[in-house]
């Protein structure tokens, strides 16, 4: 037996995918399943004056149609959001609030026959005046939302930090910038549209859902807690999901509707979001406004931070942060510096746009404060005139300093910010790089270089800190070892192509000295899986990782006992080295774990509990803070504004790796979407409240071609509070790279006086930035 | 409307909805559900299958009736007597893949390239499949997987023949 932590294994899951084999939730069908199809508004805000059924209810096939009206007889109107301050409307009832807001079900005994009869039900409609921009909406000069109490459209202030000293300490700094960075609305699109088969059993009162879900165990709650149905009658299993990056967190009209549709028909109904249902309706992110001011000596220390920010959520704030937390982990504003000073603040507003505020693949809104302070420090390295390198160099918390609390409430675990980012300025040749543009520049080449060196807060809980629906944010893992050695491994999370049947096994071998091929890994079904909060918010690794470890250790601890009546020895005198129990100072005298696991079964202890097994919920002291210095080299043409990206490399520090391949390929991943977000990808609305990229072919998503080749390398800096020393990475590289593009475009357009572009940079954007400053 | 397919050497005769789209026939009526529907507009590719053992199509942008006649490969085609094709064996091998919903309509434009394409460079390779988008990869490893299959099939000239060939013919019962 050899290591199995920090080994490239090949995935055990591949199998199956290679093959069309695996299981996603389209793929699954009941006998007598009926499909659900939904009807959706074609304006943003208006009234509804009636809907009339009786065309689509003529339809062959069509078993029933469901309003609003139908829910609110039903007390199912509402669905809760998770963080618990507002509620989202299943079907719209007296108003629709956005355009393709969800106003009727047609449940039908084939696909085509729903999408058929969903055509023919009749609502009619009186428009009225939409607002879609967020600084509109603060005037309340309409009220969007007639059903709360509270007449205005402002949805909650968030504060954080001292406003007074940081104002003081902003106005008495020689050198001061101030920029509005906007985080513009934009959508994960995974591959898999979300859906539902929703199962009602009439004999047995019992409700399984099928569930494109990263986090079965609270939706099985929820669903508890919207139906009535006791939480025992419930069974929800999220068969393989293609792909989730926060899409497939919250709950959805469509599956409250399927499962509605179940329960009073008593057939199972399946629901599937189309592509344009997706980027129309479910999983929108980002949204955020932000005036971002920092202060400075003149010669670059920093003395302040100052952030505020206006947040579009759309028609109901079905953000899913934890509750405390309206404005998620935005506090990691400060990213990876010292302020002497700092405060942050955030306003939401209701526009009549669809319910924003997921978590893009990022733990909470940490994507837009690490994109606010990285562009702004590059935009204060300006006004100094210094390397944006050397600005963040001298103000780096610096490694003697750890655990470092910051003015903003976070304890970072660890971190070694200067080492990392000297790494990735050698393996890049930084130096002969600004070289090569300064000699650039002379011929009028714009060529740039865009730095980014951010920290970012994952990892949820700590409970105390961090609950979903009240829920506080633990994770599980449940470790059955069978006779030959063999076992089966369950964690409360849900993988969507993060490779946990891999990375779990990988855990739980190292820690039992047992073949990972040896191990099943099993989530998504809450009948078998411990509870746990699940996998978004890059919190897998760090809290079920943990769980896992934990949970082998106590097995651990039980098979001590088993070698010690094999050994024939007193427990105190085994020890547990290179994978084996071996008799203190007699060498060659030892069991190992595969002897100890048919031991318990065949030949336990006298007066011992026969059989190896155990559970652990962790709930993480603190969170865990990955960081990374990332490059990106640019070149634009100055006729047409194509910026092409020539190299990017990326050096994370996620601490302690499991397994190196894939911490790579979650790199590579999140970096192409940190590319798509900086240069294509933006939902954006017209006046009128118009969805303008409803499908593939208007929401830009990158292929091949338009993806840069990635270079990656890797410092680690172990977290000191997880068992393993792990902290987590699948959100680094869409956290840490955005920036690092834009500050690269801007590096590049500098000569030219162009301070700051808004995401996503497309080439008219560019190409009209070069001309407006050389006309 | 009565269509004779064959699909991964097996002949099919079936009666079929004239609107049914080639994806629900072979996800819906043959249960072949490794060819996934990830959009409306023919854009993400997850659908791809390989026509007439060459061309790469989308078959959700095809009806069923169109395939009348024609022979279809799909993803579950790829194994032969119980071995990795080679593009399988090299998504694997070089981690091609994380959620794999892409992964089967990713194979198949690869496929169908590798018939035309023997040897690709890096940019023919990007070039091939950037009607396949993929959410999860960030495409370095796709690329990397699709070049050591190109390696491998031109250097086995048996495993070329055998998917240049349409496989055997049967009729199910």
């Amino acid at each position: 037996m050899t290591a199995t932590l920090g080994v490239p294994m090949k995935r055990k899951e591949d199998p199956r995918f290679i093959r069309g084999k695996g299981r996603y939730l389209d793929d699954i069908v009941l006998p007598n399943m009926l499909y659900l199809a939904l009807v959706h508004s074609p304006y943003p805000h208006a009234r509804i004056k009636s809907i009339d059924k009786s065309a689509a209810l003529a339809v062959t096939g069509v078993k029933a149609v469901i309003t609003g009206e139908d829910l609110n007889a039903a007390k199912l109107e509402w669905l809760p959001t998770f963080h618990g301050f507002d509620k989202q409307m299943v079907l719209a009832f007296g108003k629709v609030l956005y355009q393709y807001q969800e106003v009727a079900g047609v449940i039908a005994e084939t696909r085509e026959a729903a999408a058929d009869a969903a055509e023919l039900v009749e609502v009619e409609y009186e428009p009225l005046d939409p607002v879609v921009d967020p600084f509109e909406s603060m005037k309340d000069a309409v009220i969007l939302r007639d059903d709360r109490e509270e007449k205005t459209n402002h949805i909650y202030h968030w504060e954080v930090g001292k406003r007074d000293e940081t104002d003081a300490a902003l106005a008495a700094s020689p050198v001061r910038i101030k920029e509005r960075i906007v985080a513009p609305r934009c959508h994960p699109a995974p591959l898999e549209p979300c859906g539902a088969i929703a199962d009602m059993n009439t004999a047995t009162g019992r409700l399984t859902v099928y569930l494109t879900s990263q986090a079965p165990h609270v939706h099985r709650t929820a669903f508890s807690l919207v139906t009535g149905i006791p939480e025992d009658k419930i069974h929800i299993i999220s068969p393989d999901v293609g792909g989730g990056f926060g899409n497939k967190v919250p709950v959805y009209p469509g599956y409250v509707v399927a499962t509605v549709a179940s329960v009073i028909l008593g057939i199972p109904v399946k629901w599937v979001e189309s592509r344009t249902e997706n980027l129309t309706t479910t999983g929108f992110a980002r949204d955020y406004h932000m005036d971002v001011e920092l202060g400075a000596t003149t010669d670059g220390k920093l003395t302040a931070l100052k952030v505020s920010t206006v947040a579009d959520h759309g028609a109901f704030d079905a953000a899913a942060d934890p509750r405390k937390y309206p404005a998620g982990m935005f506090g990691i504003v400060t990213g990876s510096y010292v302020f002497p000073a700092a405060f942050a603040q955030v306003d939401a507003y209701f526009t009549n746009k669809p319910p924003g505020g997921i978590a893009y693949r990022c733990s909470f809104r940490v994507t837009e404060a690490a994109y606010a302070i990285e562009r702004a420090m590059d935009i204060l390295a300006s006004e100094l005139k210094m390397d944006p390198v050397e600005l963040r160099s001298l103000n780096f918390i610096k490694n003697e300093q750890f655990p470092f609390a910051t003015p903003l409430g976070f304890v970072y675990d660890s971190g070694d910010y200067e080492t990392t980012m000297r790494k990735a300025l050698s393996l890049i040749g930084y130096d002969d790089l600004r070289k090569e543009q300064a000699e650039k520049r002379q011929r009028g080449d714009l060529m740039g270089i865009g730095v980014s060196t951010f920290t970012e807060v994952v990892g949820a809980g700590p409970g105390k800190h961090f609950d979903i629906l009240g829920i506080k944010m633990f994770d599980s893992a449940e470790i059955r070892i069978h006779p030959t050695g063999a076992g089966i491994v369950r964690a409360g999370t849900r993988h969507q192509g993060q490779g946990h049947e891999t990375t779990w096994a990988q855990i739980v071998g190292e820690e039992l000295g047992l073949d990972p091929q040896d191990l099943l890994v099993e989530e998504g079904d809450t009948d078998t899986a411990p509870y746990g909060l699940g996998t978004y918010a890059s919190r897998s690794t760090p809290v079920a990782g943990a769980a896992l470890a934990l949970a082998a250790r106590r097995v651990r601890e039980k098979a001590r006992k088993i070698a010690a009546h094999l050994l024939e020895a007193s427990e105190d005198d085994v020890e547990w080295k290179d994978y084996k129990f071996s008799l203190k100072g007699v060498p060659g005298k030892a069991v190992t774990m595969k002897e100890v696991a048919f031991a318990a079964y065949t030949n336990p202890a006298p007066d011992s509990e026969p059989g190896l097994e155990a559970t652990y919920y962790y709930d993480p002291p603190n969170m865990t803070f990955p960081f990374g210095t990332y490059v990106a080299v640019v070149d634009i043409d100055r006729e047409t504004g194509a910026v092409d990206v020539r190299r990017f490399l990326a050096v994370d520090d996620c601490g302690t790796i499991i397994n190196p391949m894939i911490v790579e390929g979650q790199v590579h991943g999140g970096l192409t979407e940190g590319y798509a977000i900086a240069f294509m990808q933006e939902i954006k609305y017209d006046e009128a409240g118009n969805n303008l990229n409803t499908n593939f072919t208007e929401y830009l998503v990158p292929t091949a071609l338009e993806s840069p080749s990635w270079e990656t390398a890797r410092t680690v800096t172990p977290s000191p509070h997880h068992p393993l020393g792990a902290k987590g990475v699948g959100e680094s590289p869409n956290v840490g790279s955005p920036q690092a593009f834009v500050n690269a475009v801007m590096d590049a357009l500098s000569p030219l006086g162009v301070r700051h572009i808004d995401m996503p940079l497309t080439r008219e954007k560019v190409w009209q930035a070069i001309r407006g400053a050389t006309a | 409307m009565v269509i004779s397919v064959v699909v991964n050497g097996t002949r099919y005769e079936r009666d079929v909805e004239p609107r049914m789209l080639l994806a629900y026939f072979l996800r819906e009526e043959l249960r072949l559900t490794g060819t996934h529907v990830g959009c409306d507009s023919s854009s993400c590719g997850c659908c791809t299958v390989v026509l007439d053992g060459t061309r790469a199509v989308k078959s959700c942008t095809m009806f069923a009736v169109m395939a009348d006649g024609h022979a279809i490969t799909t993803v579950e085609g790829l194994e032969q007597n119980g071995k990795l094709h080679p593009l399988q064996q090299a998504f694997w091998d070089n981690h091609g893949l994380q959620c794999g919903f892409c992964t089967p309509g990713m194979m198949m434009t690869a496929y169908a390239m590798l018939r035309h394409t023997p040897n690709p460079s890096e940019r023919e390779i990007r070039e091939g499949i950037s009607g396949n988008l993929c959410r999860c990869t960030g495409y370095n490893n796709i690329v990397k997987a699709i070049a050591q299959a190109a390696k491998e099939l031109t250097t086995v000239e048996t495993v070329t023949d055998e998917i240049a060939a349409p496989q055997k013919e049967t009729v199910p019962s």
